[in-house]
C-alpha cells in the first residue's frame, strides 16, 4: 500500500521560499490526505467491530485507500469521502474469497458489514463513528503498552507499518509481526461497537492518552527537558489528541495533552536557526513561535481547569504554559515551574521528571542546588544512556565552574545523541568550555575521562 | 545478543571539511565509543583505511586466482569502519546504531553475529 509521508506546513522547511502554485498543490494534498485518512479509520472502525475481522477489513481497504491518496489531491474530496472509499472496497470484498470456513464466516460478516455502512450512507449521508472504541481496543490490557501507539497509527490513521517502525526505531519486518500479533488479540477480545463512553473499563481513556502522547514523543530527544525534538510522528499525534478531544470534549486531560502537544508544537520553527543548527528553548526568539498554537494551548487549559481535577497532562501543559509566558517576559516563572515539577513528581514520579525538575531547580536557585536535586535522583541505569540526563548535567556542572566534570558529561552526550543538530549544539558548548586549569573532579561525581587519551575504535 | 554495526559513508566528504568541522566530527566519535563503553556493550570496533588501499582477492574453481587493486564493490557509500556490540536484543542495537554518527551522515547497517557452537 503506498503511503506518502504527511507534507510538512511551511514553517517546517525553514528558511526556503515556496511558491505560490507549489503552496496551492501542497495545501490540496494535505486537505486530501486528510480527509482519507479520517475516512480510512472510520470505516476500518465501522467494519471491523461489525465483523470482527480486522484484517480482513483492512485487507479489503488497502486499494481504495491508496487510490484515494492518489486521486483526491487531483480530483477534489468526494463530497462523502467514506461513501467514496467504500464503494471501492466492496468490489475488492466480492472479489475475493476466503478458502476455510472460519475466514468464510467472517468474510460473509464483513460483506455484511459493508452493505450496512452503505444503507446507512444512503439514509443519512454518514455512518457511526466507532473510532474512539477503536482506540480503547487498542489500549485493551492484553496489548502491550508500548504496540498501543503503532497499534492507534495503523487502525485509526491507516499508517504503514514502515513508516511506524522509522519512528520507535524497530525494525520494519519487527513491527509487522507485532502488529499483526496485536491486531489478533483485539479480534479476539471483540470491539465494543458501542462508541468508547458506555461501560468502558476504568482508566482506559488513560491509556488512549498515554499511547497518543507516546506516539508524539517517539524518537525525542529532550535536551532540557521542556523542549523535545518533534517526532515525525507529531502531526499524527496531534491529529489523534484532536479526535479525542472531539469525542470526548470535557475530559480534562485529554485537553491537557492536546495543550501540552500544542505548546511542544508551536516552537518546532524556532528549534532550528539558519543552516538548521540547534536552538535551545533559552534562546529561542519567541516571535518564532507559533502564536496561534499557543493561544489556543491556552485556552484548552483554561477549560480543562474548570473541571478542577488535575493530571498529568494538565500539569505538563502549564509547565510549558509557564515557558511560553516568555512572548511577554524575559524569563520564565522558575519558582511556579519548580513548583508544578514537585505536583508532578508526586503524581507521576519518573526519574525524568526529577532531572527536569533539577533542571528547573537550578535556575531558580542556582548551579549548586540543581546539581544537589541532580545528585538526589541517583542515577538509574535508565538515566545513564539517556542523553538529556548527560547534557543537563553537563550545562549544571559547567555553570557552577566545575570544568573538567563538564566537558566528561558534554562528552556523554553527544556520544548519546541522535539528533545531529543538538550532537552539533554540545560540541559547540564543549568548545565554549574555558580552559581548566584546575582538573579537580567535584566531589561525589564520576571522575571526568579525558577524551583524547582514549582513542580506541572509533571510525 | 552481538551485532555488528557497518558504517557506510562517503569516504571522500573527509577531504573536504573544514578542519573544524573534522575536529567536532572526530570527537563525536570519540564520544560514541566512550558512551558505548561506559554502557558496557563495546566489544570492539575500528576505522578502515580508505578504499584505494583495499585489494579483492578470489580463487575460482579451477584454483586460478584473481587479484585486484580496490574495494568488493564500487559504491557511493563505503564500508568505513565498524562497531561490535554485545547488547539485549535487536532493538537495543537500532537505539545505539542510531547515536551513531554515521547514522546521520551515511547510514549503518546492523547485522547479528550467527553463534557458532564450539567445535572442540
Amino acid at each position: 500500500m503506498r503511503q506518502p509521508r504527511f507534507s510538512r506546513s511551511a514553517a517546517d522547511n525553514g528558511h526556503s521560499f515556496i511558491g505560490l502554485r507549489e503552496l496551492n498543490r501542497q495545501r490540496a494534498y494535505e486537505a486530501a490526505e486528510r480527509a482519507a485518512r479520517e475516512s480510512y479509520g472510520k470505516l476500518l472502525a465501522y467494519l471491523a467491530a461489525r465483523s470482527g475481522d480486522i484484517d480482513a477489513a483492512q485487507d479489503a481497504l488497502a486499494d481504495a485507500f491508496a487510490s484515494a491518496l492518489e486521486r483526491w489531491p487531483h480530483d477534489g474530496v468526494p463530497r462523502i469521502p467514506e461513501a467514496w472509499l467504500l464503494v471501492a472496497a466492496r468490489h475488492r470484498l466480492f472479489d475475493c474469497r476466503r478458502r476455510d470456513v472460519r475466514s468464510e464466516r467472517l468474510h460473509a460478516s464483513l460483506v455484511a458489514a459493508a452493505r450496512d455502512a452503505q444503507a446507512e450512507f444512503e439514509r443519512s449521508g454518514q455512518i457511526e463513528d466507532d473510532r474512539l472504541a477503536f482506540m480503547f481496543a487498542c489500549t485493551a490490557s492484553g496489548i502491550a503498552p508500548e504496540m498501543r501507539a503503532p497499534l492507534m497509527l495503523q487502525l485509526v490513521l491507516g499508517l504503514d507499518a514502515a513508516r511506524i517502525a522509522s519512528a520507535f526505531l524497530v525494525a520494519p519486518a519487527t513491527m509487522g509481526q507485532r502488529l499483526v500479533r496485536a491486531k489478533r488479540k483485539i479480534a479476539a477480545a471483540g470491539i465494543s461497537q458501542r462508541s468508547g463512553t458506555l461501560a468502558e473499563p476504568p482508566g482506559s481513556l488513560d491509556a488512549v492518552l498515554a499511547a497518543i502522547y507516546a506516539a508524539f514523543a517517539a524518537g525525542w530527544d529532550d535536551p532540557a527537558g521542556i523542549d523535545p525534538r518533534i517526532s515525525g510522528l507529531a502531526v499524527e499525534a496531534l491529529w489523534l489528541g484532536r479526535l479525542v478531544t472531539d469525542m470526548v470534549p470535557d475530559d480534562p486531560e485529554a485537553l491537557g495533552l492536546l495543550a501540552l502537544m500544542l505548546h511542544a508544537d508551536a516552537r518546532r520553527a524556532a528549534r532550528r536557526g539558519p543552516a538548521g543548527v540547534f536552538v535551545p528553548l533559552a534562546a529561542q526568539d519567541p516571535a518564532r513561535w507559533d502564536g496561534a498554537q499557543i493561544d489556543e494551548a491556552e485556552s484548552l487549559l483554561r477549560r480543562a481547569a474548570r473541571a478542577r481535577r488535575p493530571g498529568r497532562f494538565q500539569l505538563e501543559a502549564a509547565i510549558q504554559s509557564a515557558h511560553a509566558e516568555c512572548r511577554f517576559r524575559r524569563e520564565p516563572a522558575w519558582d511556579a515551574i519548580v513548583a508544578l515539577y514537585d505536583l508532578l513528581y508526586a503524581l507521576a514520579g519518573s526519574p525524568v521528571v526529577a532531572l527536569n525538575r533539577a533542571v528547573a531547580v537550578g535556575r531558580l536557585r542556582g548551579a549548586p542546588a540543581g546539581l544537589a536535586a541532580l545528585e538526589a535522583i541517583g542515577g538509574g541505569a535508565a538515566l545513564q544512556t539517556y542523553q538529556p540526563y548527560w547534557a543537563a548535567r553537563a550545562d549544571l556542572l559547567a555553570r557552577a565552574g566545575q570544568t573538567g566534570a563538564a566537558r566528561a558529561a558534554y562528552a556523554r552526550a553527544v556520544g548519546l545523541c541522535i539528533d545531529p543538530a543538538v550532537r552539533g549544539y554540545l560540541l559547540e558548548r564543549l568548545d565554549g568550555l574555558p580552559e581548566d586549569s584546575a582538573r579537580a573532579p567535584a566531589a561525589g561525581l564520576d571522575p571526568p575521562t579525558a577524551l583524547p587519551e582514549r582513542r580506541t575504535g572509533s571510525p | 545478543m552481538e551485532f555488528l554495526f557497518q558504517l557506510y559513508n562517503d569516504e571522500t566528504r573527509w577531504d573536504r571539511m573544514t578542519p573544524e568541522v573534522s575536529r567536532h566530527e572526530i570527537g563525536a566519535y570519540l564520544a560514541y565509543t566512550e558512551a558505548l563503553r561506559e554502557a558496557g556493550v563495546y566489544v570492539g570496533g575500528n576505522p578502515l583505511q580508505a578504499t584505494s588501499t583495499a585489494t579483492t582477492v578470489r580463487v575460482k574453481a579451477d584454483g586460478t586466482s584473481s587479484v585486484l587493486d580496490g574495494p568488493y564493490a564500487d559504491t557511493k557509500e563505503q564500508l568505513g569502519g565498524y562497531y561490535l556490540v554485545d547488547v539485549p536484543d535487536r532493538e537495543a542495537a537500532l537505539a545505539w546504531a542510531a547515536r551513531c554518527p554515521c547514522a546521520s551522515h551515511g547510514s549503518v547497517e546492523v547485522r547479528p553475529i550467527m553463534a557458532i557452537p564450539s567445535l572442540v
